[in-house]
């Protein structure tokens, strides 16, 4: 397996200063590898998408930025300090996340489920709780205007009321959005946004993803969809089986032949998906001409069309 | 079953309504007649002309039918649009059936023979089968939703103060009750009534009306109790209970933090009530207390209370990073733990802190500002004997109790613990202090149930260590499961319940334990969420609410439509 070590911070577009850094990140269960060696540098204002095939490690990955997993070797420093390896410190430091499978508080309704993000931005204690005197008021009814902020944010501001098991399933993929963003994060990491959504709801999420961006938080978002992620992001990083094997822009990353044959295998085990994401990755060469990746602007990252819909659409809301 | 059950109704549905009247007529007939030759039985039933002890339960049953059924077709139709009124007289008919033949049953047990039932008897049984068959046939109607029922502010605020009324007299009756096989047919008979109304959908109107009108709720609930010891007229045989009932609520709801809001299985709960209680006795004026300091009440509440709180911490702070079942095991163990160290502190084994098996007896009543706990004082004519003054403690005991419940709940604090108790790691994900939280719950929990603690020891004058065995911590438990958990009214009535039957029912004490089993049994396959449900665990165990889901679907798509 050969590891590409295209310097992950070949400075292609202008982003603010360096968020989070992963450096030699090794999470070994046992005598399984599961990640091994990655780095990634995640910049204000940027969008790094994570691809690789089932089982590469990239929720692994993913848990050992956020404390879930501690990584066996290698650390991870968010602007600047080193993470302990305890989500709740990790969320206080500014880092939030969703989950590939859903996992919102089913029982607590929408809004409930975002005040709950809250928690560790407010600070009344069991004593305050009891007493209830003008501060936790005053603290009970912010967390709740901003709980319902986000929820209109993500376009969900009619549904707080109903439980988070009940909604459609789009629905909740931008619930457990709204409540990851409730925690005031400068970076969001996002485990497979559209797995599962049909197409306008993937389109939607794009938006809704975009629109976080644009209002200063990195993201990182793990996904299958090469058109989303290739539409989306600013910078690519292609894992396969726990290693590096690509990063760059996303021009490069799917010219990669690597990539295709990562996906695609060399052999022919499965041919009516290869012929899938050869005639995806066709199309997307064909939208977006990758002649000079490095001069690509920001605006040109994505079609003109795509960025109007989100302004259009973002009147909806 | 139900596909017959159906097939059925289609074919004879017509026929439901008149039998059901046809049964519930008969019904109050028959309780006009004398049901039993021997007039010793159940109050005295051989009488004609006019209904007496058991049979006014009947009555009430068929009266309570014959309104129901007038509602479904007759006077009362437009009452019928808002409740589900087949389903209440199903309820009614298998209740008075089910009654009928307990009463037919005991007449004939305790007067020796099938033969010593008059013909009334009989007559009022026909009738609760027709009753119950009527019922079973008829259909559902459709129904209005409850919440759009609107009456003036001052209507609704009168039902729940005739209510609450009601449940005073109701209680005060039920435990004038002296025989036991007449409390277990008013049992019987209340229970029909109030499953009727629960299937009916009169409770999710009334619960409505509650939301809105929480605070004359409230304070009509602690008033309704505050005046029960003037029912009593200085009675102390009732005041027992209820003060065993009251002290048994209070600790019920400490527990209820731990496991209905932080989802935290304690099975030693038991141990923090007899820290307090066991502080409360060696720091009491008794002659047997091992220490000499003899501080005032109100500060060993507090010390009780804190000691309690400590020991939750110390059991909590190494076993709360185990979950579920472990923890379960690891607090069990706890309550052991603790009643064998008490029954072994008597300086042989160690200091001599609680004098071992024999505890700390002769622990003299309470004098709180100048108010002699064990005298009875005369409050506006009404005697009120030692068990009423420990009765008033104990109520804003557990009226702070309940307060802290339901603050807690409705707080920052209060969403972690469900987040927690939903999915601990993506609560944890989520920036939640899981630890710190399941610390705050258990050592709170504790907290409450020391300070319940120190009044109890006073309350029962003796402090041994066999008052505090794992069976008590399994009732405490019981009630929370069989009232509801995580809910406040749901986890007082399921107190009520698991303290007021054995007392009352003496004469199946020795199958106690297998009755409750059993009706926990019951419970969990037909209404798991408890008696009374808090909104969250009725959706949790009622997996496939197809209905409320359908119904947001559609408001998504139409909002859709509008959108694009």
């Amino acid at each position: 397996m050969t590891a590409t070590t295209d310097a992950p911070a070949s400075p292609a577009r202008e982003f603010g200063e360096t968020v989070l850094q992963a450096k030699g990140v090794v999470m070994r269960f046992g005598g399984l590898t599961a990640v091994n060696d990655v780095d990634l540098i995640v910049r204000e204002g940027e969008i790094v998408g994570l691809i690789g095939p089932n089982g590469a490690g990239k929720t692994t990955f993913f848990n050992c930025l956020t404390g879930l997993y501690k990584p066996t070797e290698g650390e991870v420093t968010f602007k600047g300090a080193i993470l302990p390896p305890k989500p709740r410190k990790v969320v206080l430091a500014g880092m939030a996340r969703t989950f590939q499978n859903i996992r919102l508080f089913g029982n607590m309704t929408a809004l409930e489920n975002v005040m709950v993000g809250r928690y560790c931005r407010t600070s009344a204690a069991g004593f305050t709780s009891i007493i209830r005197g003008p501060k936790f008021r005053r603290e009970e009814a912010e967390t709740r205007a901003r709980a319902q902020e986000l929820l209109d944010y993500v376009g969900l501001g009619k549904s707080g009321e109903y439980l988070a098991r009940n909604m459609p399933y789009g629905d909740q993929r931008r619930l457990e959005i709204a409540r990851a963003l409730a925690t005031d994060p400068q970076l969001l990491l996002l485990d497979e946004p559209t797995a599962g959504m049909n197409p306008q709801e993937t389109r939607q999420a794009m938006e809704l993803i975009f629109k976080i961006r644009d209002s200063g938080i990195a993201v990182v978002v793990i996904e299958h969809d090469m058109r989303f992620i290739f539409t989306l992001c600013d910078r690519v990083l292609c894992l396969v089986r726990g290693e590096t094997l690509v990063q760059g822009s996303p021009a490069e990353v799917q010219s990669d032949p690597r990539v295709i044959e990562a996906y695609i295998g060399t052999g022919d085990e499965d041919d009516e998906e290869a012929a899938e994401v050869e005639r995806e990755l066709d199309e997307l060469d064909k939208r977006f001409p990758a002649e000079h990746p490095d001069d690509a602007k920001r605006t040109t990252d994505y079609p003109h069309d795509s960025r109007g819909a989100t302004e259009g659409e973002g009147g909806r809301q | 079953m139900s596909d017959r059950l159906d097939s059925l109704r289609e074919r004879y549905g017509r026929l439901g309504w008149p039998l059901g009247l046809a049964g519930a007529v008969l019904l109050a007939a028959g309780t006009f007649l004398s049901w039993s030759y021997v007039a010793t039985i159940l109050g005295n039933l051989s009488v004609y002309v006019y209904p007496g002890s058991v049979q006014l339960f009947a009555l009430f049953l068929a009266l309570v039918a014959i309104a129901f059924l007038l509602m479904y077709r007759g006077p009362l139709h437009r009452l019928g649009d808002w409740f589900k009124s087949a389903l209440a007289v199903r309820t009614l008919g298998l209740g008075s059936a089910v009654f009928m033949t307990i009463v037919l049953l005991l007449i004939a047990v305790q007067s020796g023979g099938l033969i010593n039932i008059d013909p009334g008897g009989w007559v009022s049984w026909l009738g609760s089968l027709l009753l119950a068959v009527g019922g079973q046939l008829m259909e559902v109607r459709a129904i209005k939703d409850p919440i759009y029922a609107r009456l003036p502010g001052w209507v609704e605020i009168l039902v729940i103060v005739i209510l609450l009324a009601l449940a005073l007299f109701g209680s005060a009756f039920a435990l004038g009750q002296e025989d036991g096989s007449v409390f277990l047919l008013f049992f019987v008979a209340l229970g029909t009534a109030i499953w009727a109304l629960a299937s009916c959908g009169f409770f999710t109107w009334i619960g409505i009306l509650a939301a809105r009108h929480r605070r004359v709720l409230m304070l009509g609930a602690f008033v309704v109790a505050f005046l029960f010891p003037f029912t009593q007229g200085g009675s102390d045989a009732n005041m027992s209970i209820a003060t065993q009932v009251i002290i048994f609520a209070a600790t019920a709801m400490g527990l209820n933090i731990v496991v209905g809001l932080a989802g935290l299985l304690d099975l030693g709960y038991i141990a923090f009530l007899g820290a307090g209680a066991y502080t409360a006795a060696v720091l009491s004026d008794s002659a047997f207390a091992t220490v000499g300091w003899k501080p005032p009440f109100l500060l060993v509440v507090l010390i009780g209370a804190c000691v309690s709180a400590t020991l939750g911490l110390i059991i909590g702070t190494p076993t709360l990073r185990v979950s579920g079942d472990y923890l379960a095991i690891v607090t069990l163990a706890f309550g052991e733990i603790f009643r064998l160290t008490m029954g072994n502190l008597d300086g042989s084994n160690g200091p001599n802190l609680t004098r071992g098996p024999n505890g700390i007896p002769a622990i003299p009543d309470l004098v709180v500002f100048g108010w002699d706990f064990g005298e009875t004082h005369t409050v506006a004519g009404i005697p009120l004997g030692r068990f009423a003054n420990y009765y008033f403690l104990l109520l804003i005991f557990a009226a702070f109790v309940i307060t802290v419940f339901v603050r807690l709940n409705n707080s920052r604090i209060g969403r972690g613990w469900v987040a927690i108790r939903e999915d601990e790691k993506a609560a944890e994900a989520m920036g939640v202090n899981v630890f710190g939280l399941k610390l705050f719950a258990f050592s709170s929990g504790a907290f409450l149930a020391g300070m319940a603690g120190t009044v109890k020891a006073h309350q029962d004058v003796s402090v041994t260590p066999d008052q505090y065995v794992f069976l008590n911590s399994a009732f405490l438990l019981a009630a929370i499961v069989l009232g509801g958990m995580g809910t406040v009214a749901g986890v007082l009535i399921g107190s009520a319940i698991l303290q007021v039957l054995p007392e009352k029912l003496r004469f199946i004490s020795d199958y106690r334990l297998l009755i409750f089993g059993l009706l926990l049994v019951v419970m969990m396959r037909f209404r798991p969420e408890g008696i009374i449900a808090s909104q969250r665990r009725k959706l949790e165990f009622h997996e496939e609410d197809q209905e409320l889901a359908e119904r947001i679907e559609e408001i998504h798509l139409e909002e859709e439509e509008v959108s694009s």
